[in-house]
């Protein structure tokens, strides 16, 4: 262990964890590169280097990237990853309000917070809770995902119904393509490019970010009050102070982040938007979501840097990926001789310790850097003029669409997409539902479908969605978040607050 | 020296000079970075392999090999992007057997078609294997037919994908042992192993590289190749087990349609040195890839082959599409 330590702070491991930073920090924040591509672009310059260094950099540049993507999620209302979506429900907002700064400063506590308590359950619950990752078959798959689309109650603030219709729209746009299971072409009406389907950061772009630069073309100002916003003296003090009075948050977010790191397959994208609807439902003022309160930062941040460390469970004790970053570090590992799983805890020990420390480190100095590059990009997309900067974040959000598969016609799916997203803008739905469509639909169809098939060795095929423990908690869990609303009325009556109630 | 002569003389020298350029430059390909176009996502089996040849190939060709991805679609968005690609070798891209003969036959319109991707080289295979859990009652590939044979569809079998070397392994296993069994597709080879693992299939019709880096976690039955695998010295092939079953992946590269001859030539010479290369050997082995050295011409009728057979198996499932 302390050998590993003393790997860690080796000069060039941290001037490598400090640029690893810096370059996730940029990559996240950009609309369109993802940590997933951050770190694919820089694998293969660790081959160069020693596989310690090698991890750290990396690590220290997927934590970045996963925090990177508040910045632009507060500033431009377009989640720099997909893990910051629902940082874009009340950090934009914010920082329309003037509190900009204050939203990164949540941002950056949050993530590190977040950051540091998957990392620490990493270290030292990581083979115990392996065994749960492979307990999650498709039948639970397809519960969890149904469990995730009970979420749009929340998502969708003033209307269910259009909630509902827009998460069904984001289901029917995650069915172009390829079947997942029959291997079927579908949706693509002829067109060869469309088989790889809707790209869900080309959709992230399209909904969240060309609707907003319409929208400040078409009011011919800012869409925030740059006026309002006055720097005040002391504001990351007061900040974080308020940050620390929702202890509650804080540990449900970090929990909630990490287990669904833990769940392979699943990752910050569906993180953050768990943790933020429980907040919501846990919250004593749910109406206040959206409009521009820190608890809703709090919990997707806190969340999504919190699937880092839990991602990295199964990834380093059995050797299965937990989110589609790990899978790419799985390959880094594999070139560079080593062969993730239970090895790593036993002759490679001290590589791997060095990692888990070194993952410790960047998130802590993430922090300076990080608000450091906030202060930066705020100063900047509050002061540049409307004329400059709507042609600039179109301009980005062309590049990071083409960037994800080098496709003129993702730029193009990106375009149509961000139209229709205003159209619907206009009509009062809002983008939360059909990306949360887009991202559970496909998830709820494998597993369904793989599911049915495994019922085929039982005499009963369709009790295999009911019969296995997992299943039923997450069954149990969807029950509960439809029926919510109604628990909550009844407890309030029974309590005699009714009134306070009826005022919702 | 006369004016006529130092003219006879400079022009001589510019002929033979230009001569000497000309055929430099024709001799002389690449002389500007390859682009090395990947249809998967990074971390997998064909970019593990691309990023192994990268370093050995820059040498080979004396230019820079630059390694880009275009996923999505099983592939197919790659290899439609290869098609539509400038025919003079600075464009290649890795391409997968059978993913290249299935998706056409299957889906109609691929965006490409199995002729139009000009073989340059197969570099190495990845058979098929048969793997259950450590605690699996399952010991021999006899006993988990004996088990399917009295339970039809009970076995569950995971893979990768549909249409593909683990979907129609399974079903040419099920035909050669006259058994039922229900193949679940997975995403690709590392989402079906957790699977495996926490008893959601009773077993995996897998790569040998899934085989090798699991080894301590998973039994391995049967290897579905004509040799056992380098990397699995110990696990019997189905045809030493009585059972005539040999399936697996083949990755290689291939360049648009119409790149000139002596271009291909040059690849697959460059290849051929690259997959020579001591280093590349050594980690090929290491990571379990079964290395192999299938020439431009040889891939061209390996496929004619492999397109014959895969098209009989799909049209007496009733799979093609026209």
């Amino acid at each position: 262990m302390l050998e590993a330590l003393a790997q860690v702070f080796l000069p060039n491991n941290i001037l490598l964890m400090l640029a690893g930073i810096v370059g996730g920090l940029i990559a996240g924040a950009l609309p369109g590169f993802s940590a997933t591509m951050a770190v694919a672009l820089i694998v293969p310059f660790t081959f160069t280097m020693n596989p310690t260094s090698g991890l750290i950099t990396l690590g220290a540049i997927y934590m970045a990237a996963i925090y990177g993507g508040s910045f632009s999620a507060i500033l431009i209302n377009t989640p720099g990853t997909p893990s910051s979506i629902g940082t874009t429900f009340d950090g934009y907002p914010m920082a329309k309000k003037g509190k900009g700064w204050e939203a990164i400063i949540t941002a950056t506590v949050s993530s590190v917070i977040g950051g540091l308590f998957g990392v620490l359950v990493l270290l030292f619950l990581a083979p115990a809770l392996a065994k749960v990752a492979v307990r999650f078959g498709p039948p639970e798959y397809f519960w969890a995902a149904i469990f995730g689309l009970t979420i749009i109650a929340s998502l969708a603030s003033k209307s269910l119904l259009k909630g509902i219709i827009g998460g069904l729209f984001g289901l029917v746009l995650g069915m172009i393509g390829i079947d997942p299971v029959g291997g079927d072409v579908r949706f693509t009406f002829g067109i060869p490019q469309l088989q790889s389907g809707v790209a869900l950061i080309v959709a992230l772009i399209g909904f969240f970010c060309i609707p907003e630069v319409l929208t400040m073309i078409k009011e011919g100002v800012k869409a925030y009050d740059t006026v309002g916003y006055q720097k005040q003296k002391g504001a990351f003090l007061a900040t974080t102070r308020e940050i620390f009075r929702m202890p509650g948050n804080l540990l449900r977010s970090s929990v909630i982040g990490t287990i669904i790191g833990i769940i392979p397959g699943a990752g910050g994208n569906i993180a953050n938007l768990v943790a933020y609807n429980e907040t919501v439902r846990a919250s004593k003022h749910p109406e206040k979501f959206g409009t521009g309160i820190i608890d809703g930062v709090v919990a997707t941040e806190t969340s999504n840097n919190a699937t880092v460390g839990g991602g990295l469970v199964p990834l380093l004790t059995l050797g299965i990926p937990g989110t589609p970053v790990d899978a790419i570090i799985y390959g880094a590992l594999l070139l560079q001789g080593i062969n993730p799983g239970p090895e790593l805890f036993t002759t490679r020990a001290n590589i791997t310790y060095a990692f888990i420390l070194s993952l410790f480190v960047a998130t802590i100095l993430m922090m300076p850097i990080g608000l450091y590059m906030g202060k930066m990009l705020h100063g900047i997309v509050s002061k540049i003029s409307l004329r400059y900067l709507a042609p600039s974040i179109l301009f980005l959000a062309i590049l990071g669409s083409y960037a994800i598969r080098n496709s003129v016609f993702d730029v193009a799916v990106m375009l149509t997409v961000g139209l229709a997203g205003y159209a619907v803008k206009e009509l009062g739905f809002h983008p939360g539902p059909i990306t949360l469509g887009l991202i559970l639909g496909p998830m709820a169809e494998e597993g369904l479908l793989q599911a049915m098939l495994m019922g085929k060795a039982l005499p009963q095929p369709w009790t295999i969605f009911f019969n296995r423990p997992f299943s039923q908690v997450l069954i149990a869990l969807s029950l509960i978040s439809i029926l919510w609303p109604l628990i909550t009325k009844i407890v309030k009556r029974s309590s005699g607050k009714e009134e306070v109630y009826e005022k919702y | 020296m006369t004016y006529r002569k130092s003219f006879l003389i400079f022009s001589g020298i510019l002929v033979l000079l230009l001569t000497l350029f000309s055929t430099q430059t024709l001799a002389a390909f690449p002389d500007k970075p390859v682009n090395y176009l990947l249809a998967f996502d990074p971390g997998g089996e064909s970019d593990i392999t691309a990023r192994l040849q990268q370093k050995a190939l820059e040498d080979v060709l004396g230019v820079k090999v630059i390694i880009s991805y275009k996923t999505g679609g099983g592939g197919a968005s790659g290899w439609s992007e290869l098609v539509r690609s400038k025919p003079d070798g600075y464009t290649i891209a890795g391409h997968n057997l059978p993913h290249i003969i299935l998706q056409p036959l299957q889906r109609g319109n691929a965006g490409y078609q199995t002729e139009q991707l000009q073989n340059i080289y197969f570099f190495e295979s990845t058979p098929n294997i048969l793997a259950v859990r450590k605690d699996s009652p399952f010991k021999t590939v006899k006993d988990l037919v004996e088990y399917a044979r009295k339970n039809p569809e009970a076995v569950t079998i995971g893979g990768s994908g549909s249409f593909t070397a683990n979907h129609l392994g399974t079903l040419e296993f099920q035909k050669i042992t006259g058994t039922k069994l229900t193949y679940i597709p997975f995403s690709g080879s590392g989402t079906a192993l957790p699977a495996l693992l926490g008893s959601n299939v009773t077993a995996l019709m897998t790569y040998t590289t899934m085989g090798a880096s699991y080894k301590d976690q998973v039994r391995i039955l049967a290897v579905a190749a004509e040799k056992r695998s380098p990397a699995l010295p110990d696990v019997p092939t189905f045809k030493e087990l009585g059972y005539d079953y040999v399936e697996g992946a083949y990755r290689g590269v291939a360049a648009p349609p119409g790149t000139p001859p002596e271009v291909i030539k040059a690849l697959e010479k460059a290849f051929d040195k690259v997959m020579h290369n001591p280093q590349v050997i050594k980690k090929m082995n290491e990571l379990a890839f079964d290395i192999e050295y299938i020439g431009a011409e040889e891939s061209r009728k390996l496929v004619e082959q492999r397109t014959k057979y895969y098209k009989e198996m799909l049209e007496e499932l009733g799979l093609v599409k026209k």
